[in-house]
């Protein structure tokens, strides 16, 4: 038996205050043009997610449409290899291969219970792409993706799909090419065409309340966790619960319901790239500083000037300059320790995983298993990753490295 | 508050034309050139803007001469620099258009006593919330004797106007449409919108800016407010040419009419 818990305050790490702050960070920096659209979100949210009508139609869609519960699986040869008790949150086996679907599921109801008949939203990877051309398909609303040039390229089958469920997909070419210009044009489509569009932003990035909309709604991950676990090892806790961190939308659902509990480490995995010095690296809290970027006070890298820098991962997913706000205030007090992998130890995991479990993950999931080796486990410990997609969009990319790697 | 720019909006009540530039652009050092070729031309104000990576609420033709500004080398201590250089010769009110993430690595002290310094009168930081600027920085701009401009759009209730006109000081930014800069509605289409903000009677002059692009639209938005504030348009006529001073007085004469 485990001894009782620490609890921290309640909700001091999961949710922000009413103005959006978690800790320092948080807050909506937006321009007038943004402001009635996010004020109307603001106010209803919270109503809106509160009712029976939506909860009954999230829950419904969550199990019939998406697939959930997904597994909670022991991962006996990996268990084995590290020593200790490693389970695999199944993400990669909801609807569209990510969990990414579980916040647009709950954003198309919320933009439906606001009367607005026009979706726009940004893609790194192309999976939240993919997702909210989903949804909107499934809900007959136009449905508009913002993807950076470079991923388009890199991201192919993603783009193919988002097409054929009837999005349009429109090329940003803007500074990096990546996500942080697809959410660039996003957020100028929405100032441009306020009155009938939702913005459904992938990630907990954005002004408030976004990144506490998109937490509440990935929050199912560690609920069912939590489920999961006491069934499966008689404690609902685990010791350590490991995710990867872009802007951090599948951290933050896997952290959600263990943030208050102190005696569960919480691991964020950052994209080191070609390494965190090289200045070709996406790890955020090891190169940022304070900053404002989309809407939020967050940490962010940038020059000394203040101008946004271009990071660079191999995971489009992770190819972002910023991070979510509550994931800086994990950051900065400590209660979530972060790691970064490189391009190089992300490729190695994802073809490691595939070999021993027999699961190909996404390359942004590969980060969160490559990670287990810079850590060190006890035999009774609980450890958790959330393996949030599977890695058929990559699988180009694993192709060309499997040389360099002496995979073939 | 008393700067160069009150002072102008009591000495002329109508027909004020605020030129914007982005500083930097489209050369290093064009900036000291266009402050005297828009006085000289008969620009009432000149908003200056200070480039950034990620401008949100700008439209291509902006984005652009943002990102050859910084390209250029543009920042905003060199754009403090080439201010001081000009400063004895300008006698129209100067303010600073930007975003806030640099201001706020610039340290929004040292910002506000540097653009004083510089001989500005105003700030517009678009995405600065009321919230914060009243919270942390109001009396940081009052103390420097600089005017906060806030933005207010068809979209803002009127409530939120009275609060951003109770908190402007120099005039309030009205924004012709919901929409980034540089776009093309016609002017005529939103006489309604600025008949009400007319018929509201607040305390500061209202500027009316985002898609005036000619003389008609200029003479159309006059009609509501104190004047207009025009951006695009002029980044667009000065992109490509030779001769910049020239370019601008045909442009200004053109506006004005």
């Amino acid at each position: 038996m485990r001894k009782p818990l620490k609890k921290y305050k309640h909700h001091q790490f999961s949710s922000p205050d009413k103005y959006g702050y978690y800790g320092e960070f948080g807050g909506a920096f937006i321009p007038e043009m943004l402001h009635a659209n996010v004020e109307n979100l603001r106010k209803n949210y919270l109503k809106i997610a509160g009712t029976k009508k939506f909860k009954t139609a999230f829950n419904k869609l969550l199990k019939d449409f998406v697939g959930r519960p997904t597994p909670l699986f022991y991962a006996e040869n990996l268990s084995r290899e590290f020593g200790t008790n490693i389970y695999l949150k199944r993400e990669d086996l909801c609807h569209t291969g990510a969990h990414k679907i579980n916040n647009t599921v709950g954003q198309i109801l919320i933009a439906e219970a606001l009367g607005k008949k026009r979706i726009i939203a940004e893609t790194g990877a192309g999976q939240h792409g993919v997702a909210t051309a989903t949804v909107c398909a499934l809900k007959g609303l136009e449905c508009i993706v913002y993807m950076g040039e470079k991923d388009i390229e890199r991201q192919a089958p993603n783009v193919a799909r988002m097409k054929m469920l009837g999005a349009k997909v429109v090329p940003a070419r803007s500074g990096s090419k990546t996500l942080k210009d697809a959410t660039n044009e996003a957020i100028r489509d929405w100032i441009n065409n306020s009155e009938d569009t939702h913005y459904i932003i992938g990630s907990v990035v954005g002004p408030h309340p976004y990144p506490d909309m998109v937490a509440r709604f990935q929050s199912v991950i560690s609920k069912e966790i939590k489920k999961q676990l006491k069934k499966q090892t008689g404690s609902e806790l685990p010791t350590h619960v490991i995710a990867c961190v872009g802007g951090g939308s599948n951290a933050a659902g896997t952290f959600y319901h263990f943030a208050e509990d102190k005696n569960v480490q919480l691991i964020a995995v950052e994209a080191a790239g070609c390494g965190v010095d090289s200045g070709m690296s996406a790890a955020t809290t090891q190169l940022g500083s304070v900053g404002v970027l989309h809407g939020s006070k967050s940490l962010l890298m940038q020059t000394a000037d203040g101008q946004v820098t271009e990071p660079h991962s191999i995971s489009a997913g992770l190819d972002y300059p910023g991070i979510g706000p509550m994931h800086a205030n994990l950051y900065k007090t400590k209660r979530a320790t972060f790691l970064n992998i490189t391009d190089y130890e992300a490729l190695d995991a994802a073809f490691h995983l595939s070999k021993t479990e027999g699961i190909i993950p996404a390359l942004e999931t590969a980060h969160a298993f490559a990670a287990l080796h810079k850590l060190t486990f006890k035999k009774e410990d609980v450890v958790v990753i959330n393996l949030s997609g599977r890695g058929d969009k990559d699988l180009s990319t694993y192709m060309k490295s499997a040389q360099f790697l002496n995979n073939e | 508050m008393n700067n160069t720019l009150t002072q102008l909006f009591l000495q002329k009540k109508e027909r004020i034309l605020n030129v914007y530039c982005t500083a930097g652009f489209p050369a290093l050092d064009s900036t000291v050139k266009i402050i005297e070729a828009l006085q000289q031309a008969g620009a009432d104000i000149i908003e200056i803007g200070m480039p950034y990576s990620d401008p949100l609420a700008d439209g291509p033709v902006i984005q652009q001469s943002n990102l050859k500004a910084l390209q250029n080398g543009m920042t905003i201590s060199l754009l403090f620099e080439q201010l001081q250089q000009v400063k004895k010769k300008v006698t129209i009110p100067l303010i600073l258009m930007g975003y806030y993430n640099p201001v706020m690595q610039y340290g929004l002290q040292k910002f506000c006593e540097d653009a004083a310094a510089a001989g500005t009168a105003g700030i517009i930081l678009p995405d600065l919330p009321t919230y914060e600027y009243e919270k942390m920085y109001k009396s940081i701009f009052e103390k420097n004797g600089l005017s906060f401009i806030f933005l207010i759009t068809p979209q803002t209730s009127e409530a939120r106007i009275r609060q951003a006109d109770k908190l402007s000081s120099g005039f309030l930014y009205a924004v012709s449409s919901s929409a980034t800069t540089g776009g093309s509605a016609s002017m005529n289409d939103k006489v309604g919108y600025f008949a009400k903000l007319q018929f509201m009677k607040l305390k500061n002059p209202l500027l009316i800016g985002f898609g005036i692009n000619n003389a008609d639209d200029f003479d159309t938005v006059c009609k509501y407010a104190s004047g207009a504030v025009v951006g695009s348009a002029y980044i667009k006529a000065i992109a490509h040419v030779d001769d910049e001073v020239a370019t601008t007085e045909k442009f200004v004469k053109n506006i004005k009419g």
